[in-house]
């Protein structure tokens, strides 16, 4: 009998490559390419007086040079703006090379292209650009306050105002027995995945074709969006995703400038061309998140019931909006977490600033809405003096609640509406695992010793498996391997192991047999993309389902092949067989070959065919409404999203003296629901966890008055190493199956990262008993925050 | 003008190539492009994430901060030198794949050339000496739990293999 794959923890199949070093990312590839450097903009906002590229014309293996004047057609207008919305009233999208005014430090101005990056640098350099600064617009503040414009024609610097409520929040807080107002801030952080951005693209003389590798999470969306801008038919361009190193969100942006002018200027010379962005880059001209501030307004009971819940909130969105309001939209919606107060309204503003674009990051806006809410009902558990536990409970929503609706539209258009989870159970498993009860005699002791330790925990729902569609391709060889393709892309995530593990149990066959592509146009040439959290649930579900129609088919020809019932059969390692009569049997390799009816035997597998006789003699070879091949395709479309959700605890300790903070424990409870391989579920926490300390504790792009983004290295950038991360992780599981999929599950990508600073800000106000309102936050601040009290006790 | 060049011999994973190259081509360049041993990942170039790393005679080195023309004669492993001789995976590498200690797998090699002369310097670490050891390479995948993990795991495996050899070459 074959053991089923679905929640073994296998080791991974994309492994043994990657650790030999036989991996092929990006710049792995196209060691014969001509190579690109970009001409980047100094300034935050400027208006570009002059390009003289004289000085590098004579630059030994310089090939080409180009700046805006040199593009045409399609290609000269501005990047398309990917998700509209229709409270985006004032969208701008930047042009794949400056044109007449630059908008952040960092923005594409001139492109070179070289023998290579060595070379196409010493060009790049002799490039001399002539600026005349304009006042740059930095931070949330000054965008507010509009003294200056970062577009002129974009009064106030708002690109979108949108406001959804559901029930009247303000007259119920206003007749509320309790009220608080409190103001959350987070600052700007970034996936800065490990790999950075890279694109090659070779043009084939020949048959007119382009063919695009690109370091992207949708090779799909790049594909058609190259195809619009070099105006080729989309039947003429490919493009595949090699190893990705990390993606983490950042990589969803397609096109970028150096996507469309690589593929470009590879037409154009007739020979390959690569851009291999590096670390500095990556921090100046890619994507960053998080940065928002919000103002809250809440009335409450006695009971800490959340009757009203009124937030406003800031989003600063950078120099330009290509994916437009999906951030904001979800902090807007994701902030109810697993709570239903009786009445939200929510209110935000985008606006623009002369930085480096903003699109979703990892938690993409959660991180966020997480911080926001499960600050909210600590400060009404402090309020009230109650157990931060118990205000939670009270504002639960309750199992048998299940599909609840809040009443309000999320981020696909659809309704806000939760289709599984089971908040009190989940608490329960987390204040178990971190002896909550018991937390407040250890706390106390640990102050009878001159040691600050607290307590934290922070609640999230996550909206996972977004649509609007994935599609599977599954296909049996005459060899009997199964080759699966699918069209969303992979970072790391395991998505082949995963995927061949369904396949696996869906078809009977052992897991070596199986194959599975993801992210190559030629090989899917329908998909969305991997972002929130839904490949799993997208490609995962697509992929059963198109198992399920492949093994429906070999059922139906081998039970003609043995004259058998289809009912009687079943496949085992790869041989379909009468149950009870394992001798009667055909191997799905030759099912594979009776499928096609095929003139001519090739392999042994055609040999061993012969001997079995389908179809019925008086129709036609391939009979009506069938096809040849032993192949199913199909496709996953959800109504709405599944959402997942989790609890987080962490306990630290404040040094009394320099304010260093250190992590003693973290936990997590997850319910993502049944798990197809708990090893990489857990892989993933664990890496979504390290993130969120990062984002909780060090990390922020430190820009200055004048947009300089200050720390643009991984030298001042503070990323964890191991030794700013947990020494462990604890983790336990719930597994409420989501009713909306064929397997049941939920997304998880994005889970570990979700309620990090909410959670670290909890842990850090109950050792030192001071509101923690702003997060990263530094021991430098942390050490102010302590001065401000003192000095305010001393009032 | 041609850029002038200088004939080195670089002694990669034990196999001796001549290259003339320019005074300021990185090693990381020469390995992965002239030299075609891709498997050395380039994440920062300024010797902070340590994904480059290679051993130089046997030491951990960021071959992103080292001029190639200045390793002329020196014996260098990368990743690619690391399994057996018979295809088997190296403790190390063995270790990564059965404590799922990567994920994206672009840090990978400059973790287990880290660990490979870590092991051969401490074959029998502490926990706190497996995250001392791994402590100046950056991963955004994993959260290090499962790396710590491996750096153990890879003591038992070269334990249990030919007396505590971590493998490679040096």
């Amino acid at each position: 009998m074959t053991t089923k794959l679905f929640g073994d923890p296998i080791p991974r199949v994309e492994d043994d490559r990657l650790l030999r070093g036989d991996g092929q990312y990006l710049d792995d590839l196209g060691n014969d390419a001509l190579e690109v450097a970009m001409v980047r903009s100094p300034h935050a906002h400027a208006r570009i007086l002059d390009i003289d590229v004289d000085a590098a014309l004579d630059v030994d293996g310089l090939i080409a040079i180009y700046t805006w004047d040199d593009l045409d057609g399609p290609l000269a207008e501005p990047l398309p703006l990917l998700i509209p919305h229709p409270t985006l009233t004032h969208p701008r999208m930047p042009y794949a090379l400056a044109k007449d005014e630059v908008n952040h430090v960092g923005e594409a101005v001139a492109m070179v292209v070289a023998t290579d990056r060595y070379v196409a640098e010493d060009a790049a350099g002799r490039i001399s650009v002539t600026y005349d600064p304009l006042p740059p617009v930095v931070g949330i503040a000054a965008a507010r306050a509009a003294d200056d414009l970062v577009h002129a024609d974009v009064p106030g610097n708002v690109a979108a105002r949108m406001r959804q409520s559901n029930g009247d929040a303000d007259g119920v807080i206003e007749a509320a027995p309790h009220r608080l107002s409190l103001d959350f801030d987070i600052e700007r952080s970034a996936s800065t995945p490990l790999e950075g951005r890279g694109v090659l693209a070779r043009w084939d003389t020949e048959s007119a074709r382009l063919r695009i590798w690109s370091s992207t999470q949708t090779t799909t969306g790049v594909r058609a969006a190259i195809a619009a801008r070099l105006e080729l038919d989309l039947g003429q361009v490919d493009v595949i995703a090699p190893d990705v190193g990390g993606g983490f969100g950042v990589k969803i942006v397609h096109p970028w400038p150096e996507e469309v002018l690589v593929a470009m200027a590879a037409r154009a010379l007739g020979r390959p061309v690569k851009f291999t962005e590096d670390r500095r880059e990556h921090f100046v001209s890619a994507a960053h998140e998080r940065a928002q501030k919000h103002h809250v307004e809440v009335g409450f009971d006695d009971e800490g019931r959340i009757l009203g819940l009124s937030v406003r909130f800031w989003h600063d969105n950078g120099a330009f909006i290509p994916y437009g309001l999906i951030v904001p939209i979800v902090t807007s919606t994701q902030l109810l977490g697993p709570y239903k107060p009786g009445a939200y309204t929510v209110e935000f503003e985008s606006l623009y600033t002369n930085t480096v674009l903003v699109t979703p990051y990892r938690g993409a806006g959660r991180v966020h809405a997480a911080f926001v809410m499960e600050r909210t009902i600590d400060a009404i558990a402090a309020e009230l003096g109650l157990d931060r536990t118990a205000v939670r409970e009270n504002n639960f929503i309750q199992p048998d609640e299940m599909p609840y609706d809040h009443g309000l539209l999320f981020q696909d258009g659809k309704p806000l509406r939760y289709d599984s989870g089971d908040f009190p159970a989940s608490l329960e498993k987390l204040k178990k695992l971190v002896g909550w009860e018991e937390f407040t005699a250890f706390r106390d002791q640990a102050r009878a010793e001159g040691r600050r330790v607290g307590i934290g925990l922070a609640c999230y729902v996550e909206g996972t498996g977004v649509g609007p569609y994935e599609g599977g391709h599954v296909h049996i060889e005459t060899s009997g391997k199964v080759k699966v393709a699918t069209g969303l892309t992979s970072q790391g995530q395991g998505h082949k192991t995963v995927f061949a593990q369904i396949v696996a149990d869906e078809l009977g066959v052992p897991i070596d047999d199986v194959e599975v592509v993801t992210g190559d146009t030629r090989r899917f040439p329908y998909a969305v993309g991997t972002f929130a959290s839904r490949a799993a649930v997208m490609s995962g579900s697509a992929i059963a389902l198109a198992a399920r129609r492949t093994r429906a088919k070999a059922l139906r020809i081998a039970a003609d092949a043995l004259e058998a019932s289809e009912d009687d059969l079943e496949i085992v390692d790869g041989v379909v067989r009468v149950r009870g009569a394992p001798d009667t049997q055909i191997a799905l390799g030759t099912v594979a070959v009776l499928s096609n009816p095929l003139r001519y035997a090739f392999d042994e597998a055609s040999k061993a065919a012969t001997q079995f006789a389908v179809g019925d003699p008086s129709k036609p070879p391939v009979a009506e409404g069938d096809e040849p091949g032993l192949e199913g395709r199909d496709y996953y479309s959800p109504n709405q999203s599944t959402f997942a959700n989790g609890m987080h605890a962490a306990v630290v300790e404040t040094d009394p003296d320099t304010a260093e903070i250190r992590i003693l424990r973290y936990c997590v409870v997850h319910d993502c629901g049944p798990m197809i391989n708990p090893r990489i579920v857990e892989g993933q926490i664990h890496g979504g966890v390290g993130q969120g300390v990062g984002g909780a504790l060090y990390e922020r792009m430190a820009y200055d008055e004048y947009g300089q983004l200050l720390n643009a290295s991984f030298m001042d950038f503070l990323m964890p190493y191991v030794t700013e991360v947990p020494e462990s992780i604890e983790i336990d599981h719930l597994e409420t199956p989501s009713p909306l999929n064929p397997l049941g599950i939920k997304g998880l990508g994005e889970a570990g990262i979700i309620p990090s600073s909410a959670v670290f800000a909890a842990a850090i106000e109950d050792a030192e008993g001071i509101p923690i309102r702003s997060m990263p936050i530094s021991p430098s601040d942390l050490f102010a925050l302590r001065r401000e009290q003192e000095t305010d006790g001393g009032d | 003008m041609a850029e002038p060049t200088h004939a080195i011999r670089l002694r990669v994973n034990g196999v001796a190539h001549d290259l003339d190259v320019p005074a300021r081509r990185l090693l990381s360049d020469a390995l992965r492009h002239d030299l075609g041993l891709t498997g050395t990942h380039v994440g920062c170039e300024h010797g902070v994430c340590g994904a480059c790393t290679v051993l130089l005679d046997g030491e951990p080195a960021r071959s992103c901060l080292t001029l190639a023309v200045s390793v002329d004669g020196q014996e260098i492993t990368t990743v690619e030198g690391l399994a057996g001789t018979d295809g088997e995976l190296g403790p190390v590498q063995q270790a990564f794949k059965d404590c799922h200690g990567l994920q994206c797998g672009f840090c990978t090699p400059g973790f287990l050339t880290t660990i490979t002369a870590g092991l051969r310097d401490n074959p029998d670490p502490t926990r706190d000496d497996a995250r001392e050891m791994v402590a100046g390479n950056l991963c955004r995948c994993t959260g290090y739990q499962n790396i710590v993990a491996s750096v153990l795991r890879a003591a038992e495996l070269s334990a249990q293999r030919d007396g505590g050899d971590a493998g490679g070459t040096p």
